[in-house]
């Protein structure tokens, strides 16, 4: 029996090796992009990945005459600002509209649920409006305000606190213990793994916007990575082994997170995913 | 105060500050996006209603239709690719265990990227020899050389191919999660029966599958209907050409809401992506039903 299971079929190996091939294809691009941001300029019409002369010139002159490292810390600042509030909001109102009763509780859910309809695009040219009202243009807040509550969010929580027991709760509250620290020490870690799946789609999502970051900065400051590395791009045209490095920065945080994180990250995906 | 009241206090206690975000940032927004499209502003003047006139003009600009097509075409070329490339995938990476994961790693990494970052790459790899890797790597095995961006025809897919590169990790993960969620009684079943891997596939596999590739229609018919980082980044001047051919929506409202103030027409397009979206989940609603 065993040694049936260790023969090679070659149906699989086909099947491997056609996976194999449609692997390789996919990392393609971000293989390219970082063997081209260890070269220099006319190396680049090269497609050897390697060459004999390997350089970190394009990262030395990329953090010596951008703003690239601002821009990695607003993005980081950003996204780690957003994914906080959104994780700490969305499941203090998921919380309350799944484990307490009170009169409009069903109109609320409904019209959290409804923001879900309306997409970022109709929303920016209102925000650009209220932003400019308030003197926001241009600045952190104005970055980071149309983000930090989610109706996916809300949504997600209110499922999975569902899902607690009301017992647990009830008896911390006959022990006296206080509403608000009942939701953060004993209903939050019951839901652990809803708040990591929301943790890594918000924070992959600020990370990677455009649209409003785009829209709302104007000076290099405030720029988030997307939008610097378009600016900069738009500027070197034709330096793409400095494109490619600055693609390869922006690229490069998630991609180590990833690599550490791998199981959770795929397994937080599915999970927003599917219960989203 | 009875108990019930102290807890509806709560409860109001703890929704109170979100409630008015979603009024201030969600809904007040929204209808303020419904309302604009009905007037003509150009933001530093005074808005002036008028009417449908804002949606008669799109109706009679050859350029509304335009965008309105290659919308559509990203649509009705990158649901469909997207999906079977990711079925396919996802069906035979479910059944190789020896380097599973290192696999699936490298399908899924795509989906950790910056749109923007990757458009760039991209960019890089259509551009025409000596610069670009896909002429490049033609030229070594033959003389064909493909124009990708600078020609109409070509510009669309390619601009396409980079989303649905990056969407593909996502459409895996899900389908291998929706496979491993049919029953393992029913492929016994089937196997006792004598039926073929084929007839498995159709009569039980994509059936049992069903609400899983609902989600994954809406979810990537949504975002091809979106699209914009990717045509921005990898056009020239971000302007969704050559000649408008690869201009989609979201880049026709960004443009004139952002480049031409013109508010008023640029929130008339959003009803009409709104009203897109609406139908898409509608129908998902529809057939998640049934």
């Amino acid at each position: 029996m065993n040694e049936k299971k260790i023969k090679l079929n070659p149906k699989k190996i086909v099947i491997w090796t056609f996976l194999f091939i449609g692997a390789v294809i996919m990392m393609t691009p971000i293989i390219f992009m970082f063997s081209a941001s260890f070269k220099y300029n006319d190396q680049i019409y090269d497609l050897a990945l390697f060459s004999s002369d390997f350089t970190l010139d394009n990262y030395i002159y990329i953090i010596e005459n951008t703003d690239f490292i601002i821009w990695l810390l607003n993005s980081l600042f950003v996204s780690l600002f957003t994914t906080f509030c959104v994780l700490f909001f969305d499941s203090l109102v998921g919380y309350t509209l799944a484990k307490f009763k009170f009169n409009g509780q069903k109109i609320v859910f409904i019209a959290i649920l409804s923001t879900l309809m309306i997409p970022t695009e109709m929303l920016v040219i209102p925000w650009y409006i209220i932003a400019q009202n308030f003197g926001l243009l241009d600045s952190y807040l104005g970055l980071i305000l149309p983000g930090i509550m989610t109706g996916f969010g809300v949504f997600l929580m209110k499922q999975f606190f569902e899902g607690v027991p009301d017992d647990y709760l009830e008896a911390a509250r006959i022990d006296g213990v206080g509403e608000f620290t009942i939701f953060i020490r004993i209903a939050l870690p019951l839901v652990t793994p809803a708040l990591s799946a929301l943790a890594i789609f918000t924070f992959l999502g600020n990370w990677t916007a455009f649209l409003w970051p785009l829209i709302v900065s104007s000076s290099a400051e405030i720029f988030t990575v997307p939008v610097g590395l378009a600016s900069f791009s738009g500027e070197f045209q034709s330096d793409w082994e400095l494109i490619m490095t600055g693609a390869a920065l922006a690229t490069l945080p998630t991609l180590l997170v990833f690599l550490i994180l791998q199981r959770y990250i795929i397994r937080g995906v599915v999970l927003g995913g599917l219960k989203g | 105060m009875t108990v019930s009241q102290k807890r509806a206090m709560c409860a109001w206690s703890f929704i109170g500050i979100p409630l008015i975000y979603f009024i201030l940032i969600r809904f007040y927004p929204s209808l303020d996006a419904f309302s604009i499209a009905f007037t003509d502003w150009d933001i530093v003047g005074e808005k002036k209603y008028i009417g449908f006139d804002n949606f008669k003009v799109l109706w009679n600009d050859p350029i509304f239709w335009i965008v309105l097509s290659n919308t559509f075409e990203y649509l009705l070329l990158g649901v469909p690719i997207s999906l079977l490339l990711s079925f396919v995938i996802a069906y035979f990476l479910d059944q190789v265990r020896f380097g599973h994961g290192f696999l699936r790693a490298c399908y899924f990494i795509p989906f950790l990227t910056t749109a923007v970052a990757m458009a760039w790459v991209w960019r890089w790899f259509y551009q025409p020899v000596p610069v670009g890797v896909i002429n490049l790597a033609l030229g070594k095995v033959g003389i064909l050389q493909l124009d990708f961006l600078r020609s109409t025809t070509e510009a669309l897919p390619a601009v396409l191919a980079p989303a649905i590169w990056a969407g593909l990790g996502f459409q895996i993960v899900i389908f291998i999660a929706g496979l491993r969620a049919v029953p393992v009684t029913y492929y016994e079943a089937a196997k006792i029966d004598g039926a073929t891997s084929w007839r498995i596939l159709r009569d039980i596999t994509l059936p049992q599958l069903r609400p899983t590739i609902v989600f994954l229609v809406v979810i990537s018919s949504i975002g091809f209907l979106r699209i914009f980082d990717q045509v921005y980044n990898m056009t020239q001047e971000g302007e969704g050409g050559p000649l408008n051919a690869t201009r989609p929506l979201v880049l026709n409202i960004y443009k004139l809401a952002f480049e031409n103030f013109d508010m008023g027409m640029a929130a008339a397009q959003t009803v009409v992506l709104f009203v897109l979206l609406l139908i898409i989940t509608i129908i998902q609603l529809r057939m998640l039903r049934k």
